[in-house]
């Protein structure tokens, strides 16, 4: 089980969390413009990382509220906890915060 | 006079009214050791849902009502029988008696709402949300460590202390209120698990201790 640092609540058990997916996964600023392929790309494609991966969680029996975690996929290692609004605090290459592939690799 | 009128109204009901976990009466007696670890239900106490930003015009006004709202995890706030639990950066359970709510004569979400005014935020009747259970003793920390994963020892979890967790599974807020007493606040729907789940925690302190 994960020990998650809540910012609100402090050090509590992974039962009392809710997962919420990808985070910086930011809306289309004109939805009504992207095509079918973009919109399903937006909605339902998300990077499937090996390693550092920024995800959102919710402390849903706690203070119910949203934060940011970067967390090692492979060893399940928490390295970083971080307000909603805030950037990924590691030097992440740019363009890895939304979503640039396309499904199966597609070329576009 | 109409106001009266549905007060009485109010009042014959009360009778016919009956807590989430009334039926358990029984079993919470006999499955209490006295000196030990008992458990009761007190039940139909007063609570408020109150959002607010804490710093706001409202906040502050809400705030003078109530006794003060908490501002970290885990504080309780107010003085007497009308207390405010921390359950999130701006949501907060006014907890009062039964007789401070409005239908019983009392004025305590009136004056919420008054408040609150029409400033951005929100103040709820949730006195039939939760209902209370009091569990008490000596044993009663031991009790709740069988299935509550937070650290419950007087070092850290200190009496006047209120947290939102989980406690046999189901989301409960845990408030301890004395040195061996601890509140806790199951919805309505879970009080009879939580409460079954409790008298079976608390059966081994029955018997004698098995040196």
């Amino acid at each position: 089980m994960l020990l998650i640092s809540c910012p609100n609540c402090g050090p509590r058990d992974e039962t009392e969390f809710h997962y919420g997916g990808q985070a910086h996964v930011a809306y289309p600023e004109n939805p009504a413009a992207l095509s079918d392929r973009e919109w399903a790309e937006y909605l339902f494609y998300r990077d499937n990382t090996k390693g550092a991966f920024a995800e959102r969680w919710v402390h849903s029996t706690g203070c119910r509220q949203w934060f940011n975690m970067l967390r090692d996929t492979v060893s399940y290692e928490i390295q970083s906890i971080y307000r909603m609004g805030e950037p990924r605090p590691d030097a992440a290459p740019a363009g890895t915060a939304t979503i640039t592939t396309s499904p199966e690799g597609a070329q576009k | 006079m109409a106001e009266t009128a549905a007060l009485a109204h109010v009042n014959g009901l009360r009778a016919a009214r009956r807590s989430p976990a009334s039926h358990l009466a029984e079993a919470f007696a006999a499955g209490s050791v006295p000196g030990t670890v008992t458990l009761k239900e007190i039940p139909y106490q007063a609570m408020v849902g109150i959002r607010v930003e804490r710093t706001s015009d409202a906040g502050t006004r809400l705030a003078s009502v109530a006794g003060g709202l908490p501002a970290t995890c885990g504080e309780v706030t107010g003085t007497g029988s009308v207390n405010a639990l921390w359950l999130g950066p701006a949501e907060f359970l006014i907890v009062a008696p039964e007789e401070s709510h409005d239908s019983l004569g009392g004025s305590l979400i009136g004056d919420l709402t008054a408040a609150l005014g029409a400033d951005e935020g929100q103040v709820v009747d949730l006195s039939a949300n939760r209902t209370t259970f009091e569990l008490s003793g000596s044993r009663a920390r031991a009790v709740l460590e069988k299935s509550c994963s937070l650290d419950l020892h007087p070092r850290t979890f200190k009496a006047g202390t209120a947290l939102a967790t989980e406690i046999g599974h189901i989301p409960v807020v845990l408030w301890k209120t004395g040195e061996e007493t601890f509140r806790l606040f199951p919805r309505a729907s879970f009080a009879d698990y939580l409460g079954r789940w409790l008298v079976d925690s608390m059966r081994e302190y029955a018997s004698p201790e098995v040196p």
